[in-house]
């Protein structure tokens, strides 16, 4: 099968000459749901900034073999919510369109189906502070999906939240992913979201990050909420979480 | 008795307290009028002679809110500018703080000199001068604070230079611009007060701060003091405008809005 993105050999050195990443080769394919782990540092979300076209690769390169991204064809997912807190989540999920050059009127519709996706139907007109932290998320996410992105880069999206909250966020993304047929590179530092929520997981070493891993999750879907106290899923964990402790004590 | 009473009824209590000490000390003391008035007579005059002095209060407050006005508007203009490049940044901003730490004084009559078939030009320059850095200095501030996420978010899809001002910076602004015009609002009276001495009773129509000069040199002290109090009013107006104008604006999303 073609890769949706490839990297081939991409390293990115910043101006300090600090070595973030080394000789990533990483090919995702269309469908896939792809996490990232690795110890803090270890350059997964550089990697992420790369591929989204936000940072210049050092060495190296970024295939798109279905030709280059347009605007709206990538959508990203910061690690805090990102939004505008002078603009209602309406106007936060309007922004990809909006920078389009669509009028508020003519997006009406499918802003409408984002926040309905992501369950904030009832909330359109809250500005983000009136929102919970969870619920800012979704509308981050309703806003990264408004375009239908070809591919979906999040950035540790769940982190900052708690674990009740992020459980839940996890199950919806999923939902989401199967009904929706998205192709996702998620970056994260737990290992056992990594492995709940992915067909594939790729383990990074610390500084200079190197792929040195790279786990697939045999798992069936769709993925239940017990399965995560399954034997099956803690022997994935185990797998991966022996493979970043190797690359750390390296 | 609430905290919100509380807070009106603390401050007008020291108010009171106050000026029955001077109505006290001005008749105990036998204090001459044309030296210190006691607060009941400058009452009287308020009464008396207010209205001989608000035409004179409308002509400093027109020069006031012109100068505001410019303030804002090329204030703005400026701080968009100084945001467009570090380089346009640091090759101006020192000339725009020597303009404004050199003392308006000193500056006041060479505008004056320059300026002379207009006055109410000149006071504009003057207080255009005293009240448009705090605009610039807050508002470039802002435009440089975008949040850096929020810029990649703008870059990822592919906004316009106008774009990213529009939607990003100047939102993101928003705040610091209105704290600096509050700022400017009361430098634009103290601006326009000082180019009206400076210029002294050179037009046609005079300003409350000539008229403050003049009633000095007559020894009309009761009326110079009312003349006092309608600037210092007008002072607080411009403040307590300012103020609730900023809440209103930022009422949806900012912390400083909160009630």
């Amino acid at each position: 099968m073609t890769a949706l993105v490839a990297t081939e050999r991409l390293c990115k050195i910043f101006d300090g000459g600090t070595r973030a990443l080394d000789a990533i080769d990483l090919a995702v394919e269309p469908g896939e749901f792809v996490s990232i782990v690795g110890p803090s540092g270890c350059g997964k979300s550089t990697l992420l900034r790369l591929i989204a076209g936000l940072s210049p690769a050092s060495e190296g390169r970024i295939v798109w073999p279905g030709g280059a991204p347009g605007r709206g064809e990538i959508g990203f997912v910061f690690q805090d919510a990102t939004l505008m807190p002078w603009a209602t989540a309406f106007d936060n999920v309007w922004l990809p369109l909006h920078l389009g050059g669509r009028s508020r009127a003519e997006s009406r519709a499918e802003i409408d189906q984002a926040l309905k996706l992501v369950e904030l139907d009832g909330f359109a007109a809250s500005y983000p502070r009136a929102l919970s932290g969870g619920m800012r998320m979704r509308v981050s996410i309703a806003r990264a999906l408004v375009t239908h992105p070809r591919i979906l880069l999040l950035d540790e999206p769940f982190a900052a939240l708690d674990e009740i909250t992020r459980f839940r966020l996890n199950d919806d993304l999923l939902r989401l992913w199967r009904a929706q047929g998205w192709t996702v590179i998620f970056v994260t530092h737990s290992v056992f979201e990594a492995v709940y929520l992915s067909t594939r997981v790729v383990v990074m070493s610390p500084r200079p990050g190197r792929i040195v891993a790279d786990v697939a999750v045999d798992l069936p879907q769709p993925r239940q909420p017990a399965m995560r106290t399954s034997a099956e899923f803690g022997a994935v964990a185990r797998a991966v979480s022996d493979r970043l402790s190797v690359a750390m004590a390296a | 008795m609430s905290d919100r009473l509380k807070g009106i009824a603390a401050p007008v209590a020291i108010a009171l307290v106050f000026f029955a000490l001077w109505e006290a000390a001005v008749r105990g003391y036998a204090i001459p009028p044309y030296l210190l008035p006691g607060p009941v007579l400058i009452l009287q005059t308020l009464w008396s002679d207010g209205p001989d002095l608000f035409g004179s209060l409308l002509v400093t407050l027109k020069t006031t809110l012109a100068a505001l006005a410019a303030a804002t508007i090329l204030g703005l203009a400026i701080a968009v500018l100084l945001s467009q490049s570090r380089l346009v940044e640091r090759s101006f901003y020192p000339y725009l703080v020597a303009l404004q730490v050199t003392p308006i004084v000193s500056i006041a009559p060479l505008i004056i000199i320059w300026v002379k078939d207009d006055v109410f030009l000149a006071l504009l320059i003057c207080a255009w001068i005293v009240a448009f850095f705090p605009i610039v200095a807050n508002t470039t501030l802002g435009l440089n604070s975008v949040d850096r996420d929020l810029g990649d978010l703008f870059r990822l899809y592919r906004a316009t230079r106008w774009q990213r001002l529009a939607h990003l910076q100047m939102p993101t602004a928003l705040p610091y611009f209105l704290a600096g015009l509050r700022i400017s609002g009361g430098l634009a009276l103290i601006g326009t007060v000082v180019a009206e001495f400076v210029a002294g009773t050179g037009g046609t129509e005079t300003g409350l701060a000539t008229r403050i000069l003049e009633l000095g040199f007559r020894l009309q002290i009761a009326k110079m003091f009312v003349a006092l109090l309608l600037l210092s009013l007008t002072g607080i107006a411009i403040h307590a405008i300012l103020g609730i104008f900023a809440r209103y604006l930022l009422r949806d999303w900012h912390e400083s809005a909160r009630s």
